[in-house]
C-alpha cells in the first residue's frame, strides 16, 4: 500500500525532506510500528525518530496515538508537540 | 445561526476590525471577547530577532473547525472568529487572533479561553526563533497541555451533572 509521508518542524529538518511516498510493508499494522520501520532506514531517520514517544502523529489530518492501526490511510504525518497559538 | 471565520494566513490582521465584523449589523450580541497573541522580544530570557512558524495546511484548518464547532455546541455563541498567521513574524507583531461573540459575557470569555488553549496544543503550528546564537524550535510547555486538558476535566464534570 503507498502512502504519501508528511514531516514537519524539526522532525523535517532530521529527516531531509518535507514528503515522500512509500510502500508500506504489509507487516506493519501501527503507527508505532512504522516509526520503528522508519527509524531503521537510515542515519537521518534513525536521528528523527530517536525520542518516538515525543513524536506526535496524524492519519489524514486527524491526530493519533502509537497504537491506532493505519488501515487505509492515503497521507501520515509526524511532527513534534505542536508550539501554535 | 453562529458567525464563523478562519482564516491562516501570512499578512497582518487588524484584530479591531475582525472584532467589529462580529457583532456588525446584529443586536443578539451583548458581548465580544477578543484575545491577540503577540510576538515577544525575547524567549526563555534571550532576546530573539523573529519567529516562524510552520503550520499543516489542511489539517490546521480542519483541527481549527472542529474546535470551533466544538465551542459552539458547549456555549451559545454567536460569532466566532480565529485568524492565525505563518511565516516570519517579527517583536511586537500578532500572531493569532480569537474573537468570540455571545448575548452574554460568560459564554464569550470561556469560548475564547477554550479556542486559545486548543491552539496552543493541538492546532499543528511550530514556532522557531531566530537568535543570535542561531535558530531553535520552541519547546512545547506542560503548562499549556494542563490549560487545555482542563476544558475535558471541566466537560466530564458538566456531563456527571
Amino acid at each position: 500500500m503507498k502512502v504519501t509521508l508528511r514531516y514537519f518542524a524539526w522532525v523535517r529538518e532530521r529527516v531531509g525532506k518535507t514528503d515522500e511516498v512509500i510502500e508500506v510493508p504489509s507487516s506493519i499494522a501501527t503507527i508505532g510500528e512504522l516509526m520503528d520501520w522508519l527509524a531503521a532506514r537510515g542515519d537521518e531517520y534513525a536521528y528523527a525518530f530517536e525520542n518516538r514517544k515525543v513524536i506526535r502523529a496524524a492519519i489524514d489530518h486527524v491526530h493519533v496515538r502509537p497504537e491506532t492501526l493505519i488501515g487505509t490511510a492515503s497521507e501520515i504525518a509526524f511532527f513534534p508537540p505542536m508550539t501554535g497559538g | 445561526m453562529t458567525r464563523v471565520t478562519l482564516r491562516i494566513q501570512r499578512e497582518p490582521f487588524d484584530a479591531a476590525a475582525e472584532a467589529a465584523a462580529v457583532a456588525r449589523g446584529r443586536t443578539d450580541v451583548g458581548a465580544v471577547v477578543s484575545f491577540t497573541g503577540i510576538c515577544r522580544g525575547d524567549e526563555a530570557g534571550e532576546p530573539i530577532a523573529a519567529l516562524t512558524l510552520e503550520y499543516y495546511p489542511g489539517m490546521a484548518e480542519t483541527e481549527i473547525g472542529r474546535h470551533i464547532a466544538e465551542a459552539c455546541e458547549r456555549w451559545p455563541l454567536i460569532g466566532v472568529t480565529v485568524v492565525h498567521r505563518h511565516g516570519r513574524i517579527m517583536p511586537g507583531e500578532d500572531i493569532v487572533l480569537v474573537v468570540t461573540a455571545s448575548s452574554h459575557r460568560r459564554a464569550a470569555f470561556a469560548g475564547a479561553e477554550f479556542l486559545m488553549d486548543y491552539l496552543k496544543t493541538r492546532a499543528p503550528f511550530w514556532k522557531q526563533v531566530e537568535k543570535p546564537g542561531g535558530n531553535t524550535w520552541i519547546a512545547a510547555k506542560t503548562i499549556d497541555d494542563t490549560a487545555a486538558e482542563r476544558w475535558r476535566a471541566v466537560r466530564e464534570d458538566e456531563a456527571a451533572e
